[in-house]
């Protein structure tokens, strides 16, 4: 921006440091108190972990941070071009590393709780802090470690650090899904709709969009109309985030990756999105506005009737498989393609559709997106919202999206398994011999979390597409779809379902053939499908230039 | 049917209710009574002859040389006997009625052509007339505690509505808009 | 639901009161709903007061006037060529076709005779801009029904045509092209060809629009037995255009009154047919908003066949009538209509020998379709509104003039 200097005014003289020397001087101070906290650590506290975790460790890591900001805000120029210039590269190597680190911390947290405190000598003595452990012990079982690494290792042991550090990810996916699952949307509408979507924000076609829709949202007024019931208003938000995000605590995305492992997940998972309901209907309520009313009344009256329908279908595969925990359901299915649940059977096979179409309807998702149906009710239950609150609401929204899809993932398709037998991952392992190594390949080839969002993200996709292609339906069709075809429909999958599996259990020669050959033709229908996807996709891509209604027209005629 | 056919039709009908009869120039009317204005809509409407069953729009006029107003009425005749196949003949006609600006007052036809509702209730926002018996006669385009009829010739425009300028040359003896 | 759609089947004469829909314990307290003026799908500033119990609508009142520009009066004291532009700000989605109606009403009104090749090129121009007024018909119908892709579609093809048109006039929106006595200027060179380029494209995309919405299962589904209204019922409501014939009437102002040599082309008239015949969707009935919608889709095939047999028989010669310099309005009074993409578009001119009209009415065809939404708007599910009020396909600054 131009600052215009007047000549016979004197320039005002730079009395702050401005960001980079303020992060400097704070890291500086830090480094300070860190060389004080270490002697007095040493002297004092005779070397306790937590004297120097609290003394030394955080205020390093903290300059470091400090210094880290300085250096990017003072050459952010350099930084800027760079970053826009490698912004995919630099948005591949997150998640590559992500995913590493995930993997990683995984190993660690995995081999602390079985082997590392399992093995202490007396786990009965404890610490100041309750610990099993003290840190003389820790070094004298990782004899190799460096000192200062293992004063890092050492919270590691109690429980509540681990808890919190997954929790710290847990909510870090959870925020990172939507804001990715959004700027996808938008890129995949712009291109059903021929144009390109957002492509500024980030460098590389706007993949920065969200964060910095997050940071106008955030920076919004925070408005609460005069005749609203201000307290109801302001935490009706809440409610309809909080349950989408406890869902994630009891889905696993993988075999190990999983915060609280339930024996009733399922469950828990379906309750936890029926309660997401109450905080649209609190936010229609105390909006004082009649379309919120209008909207709230019709997520209540459509969540309710689909809950049904959706908890019907989600019976088959625990009638399958006899469990209602995830992990066991998911590790049913890990022998290959053709043992997902969904093609198990005929009845299975329609209830995976079954359920997917009640999940649309109760993720309030396209054609089922009568609670906000715009040109109906203007925003419904969120058109008094704006800035933060809104924002929630949508979080809350694709949050749930993703773990509906994660759930007809797990039990129908698979879960975190690949197409591929599990069984051949033994082999890869042994012919390894490298453990970690091993399991980094299995996770990636064979069972790992990458396959379980590559496939809830593809279901996503699903969902996108029909939102984009489909007008919305009416009320009286929505409950008509669903208490007349919905219902009956897996009244009777539920019931063919659980028939069969009685028959296969006690079933003969004849049957078992039967059984098998649909097996093959549903799970041939299956893949079929799954590679029409990358087929139409590489039509699509090969004839880009032609295609009708795509973006890119050779010429546009008058123009 | 030609308008001659049509007024000479209406004459033999009505007789004395038809005031004059135009049919020189861009636009065949004849001008009735307004007494009996509503009779002869239903002719029109209803007639097997005439059927004139579209009212296509109501013009409603300032004579102020005369002090009088003048609502024009035109009709059209589409016939619905022909099923799906293409209407190619039709008939259009007008009929003005003219009333005192003084007692203006006409009966209402939104009954005979529900059509002539909103042109009514436009005729009297922007002209003053009131239609009798109409049923749900408030002004249409305007706001309802306006002031005046805005297409009268004599009509004064609001220096202000509401507190709201409605010209921005307050100083000039005859502020334009 | 099902039991008012039997009854406005059974009983086509929908002046018949409706109001016993939901009786009994299922009654629940009414509630008054203000629909617009600033909302999504009321398409401007309309205003619609709803009497609900829950979803259903018991009575829509509309309520207009909020873009209000006093056009008549502005009528009464400008000349003739000057109040050009004030018409394309009627009707802005079809600026040329206003253009066109009052120009010929002032020609009709002052014995000014047309050249061929101006008849042929307002011709040209005029089905151009219904193409593009039908194809945000289209476009902003889907969105009231929640497909929001053929939205962007019909607004691809509609940024042609106005570029086409632009070419010729420097304006996308409120043309001021077609004057008294003819056009303003010729077309430009190589324009024919372009024009001609823009057909073949756009012709195949009306299959386009077709397959994503025209005959989608839930959008059928959504707009048929909706708003149903009888021929007889749309002639006594003053329906014209698209909503007439969606009502099963062949009537079309461009064959039974031809203007401006329309006479010399052949297309059809499309109208409303029963569901089950030809590709007609299942479930649909004369007169209900589907058809209106469909209508619509045929019509823009035959501004096709309509623009390129004026571009293949188009005359040389003059543009624009020998200009009269003072152009005196005779003491004399004219009303005329010609077919605009809503409707009949009336314009009655009266002039008392000075230059300056003394009185000018405009009768929008949007005006006198919105007037039977209160008698349709009975009984209905609120989702059934936008339904009905997208198929009238209103333009405010019309309806308000």
């Amino acid at each position: 921006m131009t600052q215009f200097s007047v000549p016979w005014q004197p320039k005002p003289a730079r009395t702050n440091l401005g960001v980079p020397g303020k992060a400097i001087a704070v890291g500086f101070v830090l480094l300070l108190v860190a060389t004080l906290g270490w002697s007095l650590a040493n002297s004092v506290f005779e070397g306790h972990p937590i004297a120097i975790l609290l003394l030394v460790v955080g205020p390093v890591v903290t300059a470091f941070k400090a210094f880290a900001l300085a250096m990017v805000v003072k050459t952010w120029r350099g930084w800027g071009e760079f970053l826009f210039r490698n912004a995919l590269m630099i948005l591949v190597g997150a998640v590559v590393s992500v995913c590493v680190g995930v993997f990683l911390v995984n190993l660690l947290f995995g081999w602390v709780s079985t082997d590392f405190v399992a093995q202490a000598d007396d786990p009965s003595v404890s610490t100041y802090f309750g610990g099993a452990l003290s840190m003389g012990e820790v070094t004298a079982a990782l004899p190799w470690l460096p000192g200062w690494l293992a004063i890092l290792l050492w919270p590691l042991q109690f429980p509540l650090v681990r808890d919190l550090t997954s929790l710290g990810a847990l909510a870090g996916f959870f925020n990172i899904i939507p804001v990715y699952l959004i700027w996808w949307e938008r890129k995949v509408a712009g291109r059903i709709q021929s144009r390109l979507g957002p492509m500024r924000v980030g460098g590389w076609h706007g993949w920065a969009q969200t964060f910095a829709d997050g940071i106008k949202l955030v920076l919004k007024e925070d408005l609460v109309p005069k005749d609203a019931d201000a307290p109801l208003f302001r935490i009706a938000p809440y409610f309809a985030l909080i349950p989408s995000l406890l869902a994630f605590l009891a889905l696993p995305l993988g075999a190990t990756y999983v915060f609280r492992e339930l024996d009733v997940a399922i469950v828990f998972v379906l309750s936890m999105l029926g309660v997401e309901v109450v905080g649209v209907i609190i936010a229609g309520w105390a909006s004082n506005n009649k379309w919120s009313v209008y909207g709230a009344m019709r997520e209540a009256c459509q969540m309710v009737s689909y809950e049904i329908p959706m908890g019907m279908t989600l019976l088959i595969p625990i009638v399958c498989v006899g469990s209602m925990s995830l992990r066991t359901i998911a590790e049913a299915q890990s022998g290959g393609w053709f043992t997902w649940l969904a093609f198990s059977n005929p009845f299975a096979f329609l209830g995976f559709i079954g359920y997917f179409v009640a999940s649309l309807a109760s993720c309030k998702r396209a054609p089922f997106d009568l609670p906000e149906a715009e040109s109906e009710l203007v925003a419904g239950f969120h058109t008094e919202y704006s800035g933060f609150r809104w924002s929630l609401f949508f979080f809350a929204e694709y949050a749930a999206m993703f773990v509906v899809c994660a759930l007809a993932v797990i039990l129908f398709l698979g879960g975190w398994n690949s197409p591929l037998p599990l069984s051949w991952g033994d082999q890869i392992t042994a012919l390894v011999g490298n453990e970690v190594i091993a399991r980094g390949i299995n996770g990636v080839l064979f069972s790992g979390p990458i396959w379980l969002v590559l496939k809830a993200v593809f279901f996503l996709y699903v969902q996108i597409w029909l939102r984009w292609t489909l007008p919305r339906i009416r009320l009286d069709q929505v409950l008509y779809a669903c208490v007349q075809v919905l219902l009956p429909l897996s009244m009777v999958l539920l019931l063919g379902n659980a028939v069969w599996v009685l028959i296969d259990t006690t079933g003969g020669e004849g049957w078992q053939l039967f059984s098998d050959v649909w097996n093959w033709i549903l799970g041939a229908l299956g893949i079929g499908a799954a590679l029409t996807f990358p087929a139409v996709a590489a039509y699509g891509f090969y004839h880009r230039r032609r295609m009708v209604g795509c973006l890119a027209v050779d010429a546009m005629p008058a123009s | 049917m030609a308008p001659e056919e049509i007024c000479k039709l209406l004459k033999t009908e009505f007789g004395e209710a038809i005031e004059d009869a135009v049919v020189e120039g861009g636009h065949p009317y004849v001008q009735v009574q307004p007494g009996r204005w509503r009779e002869i809509a239903g002719f029109l409407c209803n007639d097997a002859r005439l059927w004139f069953n579209l009212l296509r729009s109501i013009t409603a006029l300032d004579l102020l040389a005369d002090n009088k107003l003048a609502c024009i009425y035109d009709v059209m005749c589409i016939p619905l006997d022909q099923g799906a196949e293409l209407v190619t003949e039709t008939c259009e006609f007008a009929v003005r009625v003219v009333v005192d600006r003084d007692h203006a007052e006409l009966p209402s036809v939104a009954d005979i052509w529900p059509a002539a509702d909103w042109h009514e209730r436009e005729a009297y926002d922007m002209m003053g007339i009131h239609f009798a018996d109409h049923p749900d006669l408030r002004r249409i385009l305007c706001p309802d505690d306006w002031v005046g009829f805005p297409l009268r010739k004599d009509y004064e425009f609001p220096l202000e509505y509401h507190d709201i300028p409605a010209t921005t040359e307050y100083e000039l003896p005859n502020p334009r808009h | 639901m099902a039991d008012t759609v039997v009854q406005l089947e059974s009983t086509p004469d929908i002046l018949v009161d409706h109001t016993s829909g939901m009786q009994g314990d299922l009654r629940t307290e009414e509630m008054l709903v203000n629909m617009g003026p600033q909302h999504p799908s009321t398409h401007g500033v309309l205003r619609i007061v709803l009497r609900t119990d829950g979803e259903m609508v018991l009575e829509a009142v509309p309520h207009i006037g909020y873009l209000h520009r006093c056009a008549e009066k502005i009528g009464e004291n400008i000349h003739p060529y000057q109040y050009v532009p004030y018409t394309d700000r009627m009707d802005y989605l079809a600026g040329m076709n206003n253009n066109q109606g009052f120009a010929i009403a002032v020609e009709r009104l002052c014995g000014l005779e047309v050249p061929a090749r101006a008849q042929a090129i307002r011709v040209i121009v005029c089905e151009m801009n219904r193409i593009a007024s039908h194809l945000v018909a289209l476009g902003t119908y889907g969105l009231d029904m929640g497909a929001f892709t053929p939205f962007l579609y019909c607004f691809r093809e509609r940024e042609m045509i106005l570029d086409l048109l632009e070419a010729i006039c420097g304006a996308r929106l409120t043309y001021s092209y077609i004057t008294v006595g003819g056009v303003h200027d010729d077309l430009p060179i190589g324009w024919i060809d372009r024009c001609g380029e823009f057909l073949d494209y756009f012709e195949p995309k009306i299959s386009d629009y077709n397959n994503l919405l025209s005959f989608n299962h839930i959008f059928v589904k959504r707009t048929s037995k909706v708003g149903v209204i009888s021929a007889h019922d749309a002639i006594a409501f003053g329906l014209t255009g698209p909503m007439i014939r969606g009502s099963g009437v062949r009537w079309d102002l461009r064959k039974i009154q031809p203007y401006d040599g329309y006479e010399k082309y052949d297309f059809d008239v499309p109208i409303a047919r029963p569901g089950g015949t030809d590709e007609i969707p299942h479930g649909v009935i004369v007169g209900d908003s589907w058809s209106r919608y469909y209508v619509r889709v045929l019509e823009m095939e035959q501004s096709v066949r309509i623009v390129r047999q004026a571009m293949a028989q188009l005359p040389d010669g003059d543009i624009q009538a020998p200009k009269l310099k003072n152009l005196k309005l005779p003491d004399d009074e004219v009303y005329v209509e010609v077919e605009n993409p809503r409707g009949q578009l009336g314009f009655y001119v009266r002039g008392d020998g000075s230059a300056i009209p003394s009185r000018v009415k405009a009768r929008g065809p949007s005006f006198c379709n919105l007037c039977i939404t209160q008698a349709i708007c009975k009984d209905i599910l609120l989702a059934d509104v936008p339904a009905i009020i997208g198929s009238m396909d209103v333009v405010m600054g019309e309806v308000d003039r």
